[in-house]
């Protein structure tokens, strides 16, 4: 019917805005980013700790450390306390209790994450500058900040992947004698395996890119963290904080930050629909 | 010394226990600290007033008018694009290539961090298309933001919808759209509206990406091309700068009950129809 295919041709153009949205992102952002990068060279920019940009300065290699050492921090806490969380509610938990829970976790997953920042700085680094030492805002409290933060989004899809373990698994090795730690430990772990992972790495990926809270706890120092209590700064809060005041070059460079973040962002989503598409045949994300 | 295996389990599932411990009782910590210090603040008077020297004293209003206007217009935007994406890859096209392509695009754009929506929303909508910092360049990139959310929770809403539902429509001579609007989205309805929740939740309390695009003017704003501070963004410089504690604590504190209302409502929709949001 020619109602049909009219109806159908509109409904495809309003599916493109997706995909048109991500391809103008990509062209915007590369657009503005790496014209400064060209001029100035990959090294000054990527190898370079000096950030000075009155003097034309534009090293981000500091901040790429900060992020990377923030969400290896964040993904520690959040695997540790996910993965637990994923199978105690699958698995040891009665089926009523899981059942009130699991809304609770993904409400961790509403809450602002300026909320989370500000509950930090007011708690957390004060705790960490007395009983640790050092100024408090740091690459441990943004690590743990990070890691509840990425907690919902770990633990929801792991309990996606571990309710996929077909019961007759289960069923098998509990019937083999093995008890029922032993069975999650040596067939329903694996067999989730690759549901796990793919979580994982969803959940660095949002530890990577979060912004606000990470501003609030970790100090921003313009230096290469030596040890977990010191001060560091991140790419994301790098343009947040510059971003307000930046023009000419200087911006050009905070979108030269923001094109590095984008190309780490989509490497570890890509990472993330392969091994799920592999295990599922078909890309699922949180 | 070897433990026995059902020691070894008693072990383990009691460590697991108290992670999960662990992480309720910082929830529970996170949101009373916040209420506890807030609530005692948010009177009438600081919703209904307008702050005096920059946030110290006053109310909010404003700040509330200009969440509403970003968040309520971003959803309005994307839920029904969304929707239609939806539909399409469900209903209207077998799984080929150019499904592959619509879904990986709503599959990236889910992973890109909010700073990034907020960068592009600086040089497209504000400085490409000339809209500035506005209420509208915060709201179209907050809509790109929410979309992967609208798109994959009524994706899912949709798929419950048993095909006996669609047959019935057809056979009784309904056509492809007849079948797909009258039948399919009536009763994928709760299950979209929980998708649409949702995102008005993450679009109120969103914050990078707003600061860069909706500006932070305490103004109330007269047309949609003014700028407007948001809730989130009000906390953020009330307590970063240091302002008004106790004013960010009661900012923080309605941010707070909106999520959690929001949170409610979703889970109330999602438990009367039994449909899964897929978070």
């Amino acid at each position: 019917m020619k109602r049909d295919k009219v109806v159908g041709a509109i409904l495809l153009v309003m599916a493109l805005f997706g995909i048109s949205g991500l391809a103008l992102i990509t062209v915007f952002i590369f657009r503005e980013g790496v014209p400064v990068v060209l001029r100035l060279g990959a090294r000054q920019i990527f190898l370079s700790s000096d950030w000075e940009p009155s003097l034309g300065h534009f090293g981000i290699l500091s901040m790429m450390v900060g992020s990377l050492a923030v969400t290896l921090g964040a993904a520690v806490i959040g695997v540790v306390f996910s993965l637990g969380l994923a199978v105690v509610l699958t698995q040891f938990s009665p089926p009523g209790l899981s059942a009130a829970l699991k809304p609770v976790v993904e409400l961790l997953a509403g809450i602002p994450s300026v909320v989370y920042g500000f509950v930090g700085v007011v708690t957390l680094v004060p705790l960490i500058r007395h009983t640790l030492g050092g100024p408090g805002l740091s690459v441990l409290a943004a690590s743990i900040v990070l890691g509840v933060m990425v907690l919902p989004t770990i633990t929801s899809i792991a309990i996606d992947a571990l309710q996929a373990v077909p019961r007759s698994y289960l069923e098998g090795s509990i019937a083999l004698g093995a008890t029922r730690w032993q069975t999650v430990t040596m067939v329903l772990l694996r067999a989730a395996r690759s549901g796990l992972v793919t979580a994982v790495i969803l959940g660095m990926g949002r530890a990577i890119g979060e912004t606000m809270a990470v501003i609030m706890v970790a100090g921003n120092a313009l230096e290469v963290p030596h040890s977990l209590l010191a001060p560091v700064r991140t790419l994301t809060s790098n343009i947040a904080l510059e971003m307000g005041y930046a023009s000419g070059d200087h911006r050009q460079a905070l979108f030269a930050t923001g094109a590095t973040l984008f190309v780490v962002i989509t490497l570890l989503n890509i990472a993330a629909l392969a091994i799920s598409r592999r295990r599922t045949g078909r890309g699922r994300f949180s | 010394m070897r433990l026995s295996p059902a020691t070894t389990q008693r072990i383990a599932v009691g460590f697991m226990w108290i992670l999960a411990a662990i992480t309720f009782a910082v929830l529970a910590f996170i949101l009373a600290f916040v209420l506890v210090h807030g609530l005692p603040h948010v009177t009438w008077g600081f919703l209904s007033r307008s702050p005096t020297s920059m946030g110290r004293a006053g109310g909010i209003f404003p700040v509330l008018f200009g969440t509403l206007l970003v968040a309520g217009l971003a959803v309005l935007v994307a839920a029904p694009i969304g929707v239609a994406t939806a539909v399409y890859l469900t209903e209207y096209t077998r799984n080929g290539r150019l499904t592959a392509v619509i879904r990986f695009g709503a599959d990236c754009l889910a992973g890109v961090p909010s700073i990034i929506f907020g960068l592009f929303g600086f040089v497209f909508f504000a400085i490409a298309l000339g809209m500035g910092l506005s209420i509208l360049s915060g709201a179209l990139t907050l809509a790109l933001m929410v979309l992967p959310t609208i798109i994959r929770t009524s994706e899912e809403a949709i798929r419950t919808v048993p095909d006996s539902y669609r047959e019935v429509s057809l056979g009784l001579g309904g056509s492809r759209w007849q079948t797909v609007f009258y039948v399919v989205l009536r009763s994928a309805l709760p299950g979209i509206s929980t998708g649409i929740v949702l995102s008005l939740g993450r679009s109120i309390s969103e914050t990078a990406a707003v600061m860069l695009t909706a500006g932070s003017a305490l103004r109330l704003p007269r047309s949609l091309f003014d700028s407007s501070r948001t809730l989130a963004l009000h906390f953020y410089l009330l307590s970063r700068e240091g302002i008004s504690m106790q004013n960010a604590y009661a900012t923080a504190s309605v941010l707070i009950i909106a999520i959690l209302a929001l949170n409610l409502l979703a889970y109330t929709l999602m438990r009367r129809f039994g449909v899964k949001t897929g978070r």
